[in-house]
């Protein structure tokens, strides 16, 4: 028997819990300068004086009052961002593959732990239970979610990809938008069939939707009141615990370094003993694991889910990716964590920014922009290593 | 009793036929070398054997088992040992991590710590890179780095392509001295070169290939003799 601390590598514990917390504060810190400035400028133009006539508050004072909640709600989604991203890119690392249907993965963990949520809504259990019991209720949902999404990356894996193993690299990218929208419809299907509807919303139980107050900050006239909802701290805090544990795994266990073998030179790989088949298959496994709790988490998060609420969090969670730099772990979490900031930054204050011209709505654009931004200027992503150096 | 046994063996790369009906024998405690120009088959060989190719016809035997279609991990367990032609080290693993992947069917902490040791004693320069990244070596150290980590499992046939290739004269001396001395520790070696004075030197027995067939089978002293050989390989005029 091993003692414990040589079985934990407790810096590969520690390192990504601090680049979780760099990443964050940074994106935060240069985002929240950004708008501050901007309020500044912007203050003693048309902008600032229509809002002042419209709410009587200056435009720095709502930007200011405004940060607090949006940098919450943009790490919020920031985090689910990462969990999808780093899907996409350990697939991407191993076989040099985007799955497109990773995104549907995603929906499938949403629905199958929100309709576990919905039964036992109806089977009255929900409503009986306790506050520990609503927290094992909701590990249980992510844990089922979860599964079933693994599992079904495996499957999807097994089905649709592998016999197109050794085809040119467009076979198996078409193959996959075909999995995706196979599995869009197999939910539609699904839910038509057994509850006659598309759109399921979360039950509410537990406290998940109250918020903790931290404090008051006076600011002028108004006065703003720091608090957090709890579902936010409660898909930060999973999502965090799962980041750490893929990051301990991949950099710490024998299992990990199988994978980044089988990542740098597959024929090598095999002639190292390793069952290259098999590790594929775990890359799925935990790909798709990570996307289903990502899936339960964004349904605690907005709530209501259909069968196409896979397509935005996978395309913007692919874009974290490619931000990042594909195929690079550390790259997916700073890719994501930078988007969810980004877009949440944008759809806060866009709006008052622009007299009301451009809202919430086209957040999305940032979003994107930063896709064809980088893909034109830094195809590796930013922390992404030179191509070359992988042949 | 041969150790490794081809018989017959066809390979096709799609439509190619590299390998046409090639038949080899290795002893227990030989050193077996194969020589022939670029593409008569010798690394087509070694991938056949190791299972990254399967043959269409024919069968590669070790001891008496039939290797012929199992995957390539299973044919590593079995015990043939493959160091890939360009070395095939990971880039981006460490020293340590390579040779600790070289162990991978292993489970023993203690004996793959141990093996580790013997293997860095055979070459002491990678002791000094051990946590460095595997794509930082030179092209020396990163052979050395290659033949350790085939060592890792201690096959009963160690399968070298081309271990000579881009090095320095005094490195391939040094590669080469290895080998031999591995050989006489009891490691059955098949050989790969294209520098056929080289890999004579040291073995007991060679084959040379011509666009997938075997044309001649002799002992190493005798294949230096030989006028075709020293005519086409050796450039002897």
């Amino acid at each position: 028997m091993k003692r414990f601390s040589e079985t934990i590598n407790v810096r590969e514990l520690l390192r990504p819990i601090g680049q979780m917390i760099a990443f964050s504060l940074g994106g935060g810190a240069v985002l929240s300068l950004v708008v501050v400035l901007l309020a500044l400028l912007l203050d003693q133009t048309a902008v600032g004086q229509n809002l002042q006539a419209r709410y009587s508050v200056s435009l720095v004072t709502y930007t200011l009052a405004n940060l607090p909640q949006v940098l919450i709600d943009g790490l919020t989604i920031g985090f689910v961002y990462a969990a999808i991203a780093l899907g996409y890119t350990m697939v991407y690392g191993v076989l040099e593959f985007i799955n497109f249907a990773h995104s549907e993965i995603f929906a499938v963990g949403a629905f199958v732990g929100v309709e576990i949520l919905i039964a036992l809504k109806n089977a009255g259990i929900l409503s009986a239970a306790s506050l520990g019991v609503a927290y094992l209720i909701l590990l249980l949902a992510l844990l089922a979610g979860m599964t079933a999404s693994g599992f079904l990356a495996v499957a999807v894996e097994r089905i649709a990809y592998r016999p197109l193993r050794g085809a040119p690299r467009l076979v198996p990218l078409i193959s996959a938008i075909g999995v995706s929208f196979f599995l869009q419809d197999i939910i539609r299907l699904v839910e038509s069939l057994t509850t006659g509807q598309f759109n399921r919303i979360i039950p509410t139980f537990g406290n998940f939707d109250e918020r903790l107050i931290f404090g008051q900050l006076p600011l002028g006239a108004t006065t703003v009141v720091l608090g957090v909802q709890i579902k936010s701290l409660i898909v930060i805090l999973v999502a965090v615990i799962m980041l750490v544990g893929l990051n301990y795994l991949v950099n710490a266990t024998k299992i990990g370094k199988a994978i980044r073998a089988v990542a740098q030179d597959r024929p090598t790989a095999s002639l190292m003993g390793i069952d290259v088949n098999r590790i594929i298959s775990i890359t799925f496994l935990i790909g798709g694991t990570l996307g289903g709790a990502a899936g339960v988490l964004y349904a605690l998060k907005f709530t209501r889910i259909d069968p196409f609420v896979g397509f935005f969090p996978g395309l913007k969670a692919f874009t974290a990716a490619v931000l990042g730099g594909i195929g690079n772990l550390t790259g997916a979490l700073l890719g994501g964590i930078v988007l969810g900031l980004l877009e949440t930054f944008a759809g806060a204050f866009m709006s008052a920014f622009t007299m009301g011209a451009a809202g919430a709505e086209y957040k999305d654009i940032f979003a994107f922009g930063i896709l064809i931004l980088v893909l034109i200027f830094r195809p590796n992503g930013l922390m992404g290593e030179n191509v070359s150096q992988k042949a | 009793m041969s150790l490794l046994t081809l018989e017959n063996v066809h390979s096709y790369y799609g439509r190619i036929h590299a390998l046409k009906g090639i038949s080899i024998e290795i002893n227990q405690g030989e050193i077996v070398t194969l020589i022939g120009a670029n593409g008569a088959g010798k690394s087509t060989t070694l991938r056949t054997i190791s299972g990254i190719l399967h043959p269409k016809q024919g069968r590669v035997l070790l001891k008496e088992q039939d290797i012929s279609h199992m995957e390539p991990h299973n044919i590593v367990a079995a015990g043939i040992g493959h160091v890939p032609e360009g070395r095939g080290i990971f880039p981006n693993l460490t020293v340590k991590e390579n040779m600790e992947i070289g162990a991978f069917t292993l489970n023993d902490n203690a004996e793959i710590a141990r093996r580790m040791d013997h293997a860095v004693t055979l070459f002491p320069r990678l002791k000094e890179r051990i946590s460095q990244k595997g794509g930082t070596l030179s092209g020396g150290e990163q052979q050395m780095l290659a033949i350790a980590r085939g060592l890792m499992l201690q096959p009963s046939v160690l399968m070298l392509d081309e271990p000579s290739m881009g090095l320095a004269p005094v490195l391939v001396e040094l590669i080469f001295d290895i080998i031999k001395q591995l050989n006489e520790q009891g490691t059955t070696i098949l050989l790969v070169e294209q520098n056929a004075l080289m890999a004579l030197s040291i073995a007991h027995r060679g084959y040379v290939l011509q666009t997938g067939e075997i044309v001649i089978s002799d002992t190493a002293a005798n294949l230096k003799q030989n006028e075709t050989v020293q005519h086409a390989y050796l450039g002897v005029e």
